[in-house]
């Protein structure tokens, strides 16, 4: 715990990958449903996206890169992504299975 | 001695201290010898040493680690720090929208302000709701988060026995059989939450705090990681840590024939892989009486046996009052930056 500014912001600050402003959301997937070490999770999903790592923690190139793709940004304006219509997309590009595009398909009779 | 030229830094506390670099330097080494005598660990290097004292004693009141070297960030806040702590009015499925487009977070989990699953299973479906309102709208990975909290299944609000009051009274076997039956109670509730996350679609369940109540309450958790890893598909566990060593409340319980009285971080991750879960939360206690840099030596020596002996992620838990944090509930940014970075490069860890 402790409060937002020190502990959340803070974290992204100094030592994060920034979520969806570069592509640690990504990452993090690679973690939760892969069990991968940091450095070879950043590995599949830069391979993934044809990025070199330093281009995946980078915030411009990731930015070009996700609206591209619609793969979800922070600043989602009419030609951007985001939420499930953003996941649909990462599923899709990346080949993750993610569990809430899985029971959304279901919800809506798609599978 | 006068004149000396020294450092400013802080106690485990939060307050400010000031010290020589020959006095952070003896407090590197007490830190790294005390956690490797109790964890029966190896001492840092000498390079690595030096690389704490480098990153006290750095100038700037922000510090961050070299570029490339970022990690990702998962969370046990109940995604809930601005409407409960703050004061915002903001709904929770909201705030993860803010936590994500604001913050930068990597994920946050969802959860309740009373943060134990014995209290979410009577409103299971409602959390499930703002969960399923939160994943239509974020991008990121959304975990449930809550406590397994084994004090919460003792009379008189709980269904057993208190093993608290039983002990000091001599009655041995009737707290140890009070802790067994509670560990039931805890992972099926446990289990019955997973379930109607699974159902909205969540990305995880995050079992924060093991071990608060000691072995059983450890056991709790590593049992629950066992049954939703294998019924829920696509949806990963993270097993966080309250406190560095697993108290022997029982003394006598095991999982997969190891003893789970006082484990430390490097051999509880060992238990927390078998039972299937993503991703292990390790922590180390701040000492509020000491130093940072006594600390966060102490916290580098515990986390590099984690991350050494861990096959799946280490995520080095830093909140209030753990791996190097201060105890305090506005915690100073000069020192969260520097745990930050300690635990990054001479730790490796996976996340935070």
């Amino acid at each position: 715990m402790g409060d937002p500014f020190s502990t959340d912001i803070t974290h992204s600050v100094v030592a994060g990958m920034g979520g969806i402003r570069t592509a640690g959301d990504l990452v993090l997937r690679m973690q939760l449903t892969h069990k991968m070490k940091i450095n070879e999770a950043k590995k599949y999903v830069a391979d993934k996206l044809g990025v070199t790592l330093m281009e995946l923690r980078d915030v411009v190139t990731m930015t070009e890169i996700r609206t591209e793709l619609g793969l979800g940004t922070v600043e989602p304006f009419d030609s951007s992504n985001a939420g499930m219509e953003a996941k649909f997309r990462i599923s899709e590009v990346t080949g993750m299975k993610i569990n809430s595009v899985e029971r959304f398909k279901e919800r809506i009779g798609m599978k | 001695m006068e004149g000396e030229k020294t450092f400013m830094s802080r106690m485990g506390d939060g307050s400010i201290v000031y010290q020589t670099a020959e006095e952070i330097r003896a407090d590197i080494l007490e830190g790294v010898a005390d956690a490797a005598s109790r964890g029966k660990i190896p001492p840092l290097s000498a390079d690595e040493m030096e690389h704490i004292f480098e990153i006290v004693t750095m100038k700037g009141n922000i510090v961050g680690v070299e570029p490339g070297d970022e990690v990702v960030s998962t969370s046990d806040s109940g995604g809930y720090k601005l409407s409960e702590k703050c004061g915002i009015p903001i709904e929770k499925s909201a705030e993860a929208m803010v936590f994500e487009r604001a913050y930068g977070c990597d994920s946050v989990d969802i959860g309740f302000p009373d943060y134990n699953y014995k209290t979410v299973k009577g409103i299971a479906d409602r959390e499930a709701f703002v969960m399923k309102n939160a994943l239509d709208k974020t991008t990121m990975p959304l975990f449930y988060g809550a406590m397994t909290n084994l004090g919460f299944y003792t009379k008189p609000d709980g269904p057993v026995e208190n093993w608290a009051e039983l002990l000091p009274n001599g009655r041995i076997d009737e707290a140890l059989a009070a802790q067994e039956e509670a560990v039931e109670h805890a992972v099926k509730d446990i289990v019955y939450v997973a379930e109607h996350m699974y159902r909205v679609g969540a990305d995880g369940m995050n079992l924060d705090s093991s071990g608060a109540a000691g072995d059983a309450d450890f056991l709790a958790a590593l049992k629950a990681t066992e049954i939703i890893t294998k019924r829920f598909p696509n949806m990963g566990v993270e097993l966080g840590m309250a406190g560095e060593f697993v108290l022997g409340m029982h003394g006598k319980l095991t999982y997969d024939g190891v003893r789970l009285a006082g484990l430390y971080p490097h051999k509880q991750v060992k238990l927390v892989e078998k039972a299937g879960a993503s991703i292990f939360g390790a922590v180390v206690n701040t000492n509020c009486s000491q130093t940072f840099a006594w600390n966060i030596a102490r916290v580098c020596t515990f986390m590099k046996a984690c991350v050494d002996a861990a096959v799946i992620p280490v995520h080095a838990n830093v909140g209030m009052g753990v791996c190097g944090m201060p105890m305090c509930e506005i915690i100073p940014t000069d020192i969260v930056c520097r745990v930050d970075k300690a635990l990054v490069e001479i730790c490796k860890i996976d996340g935070l």
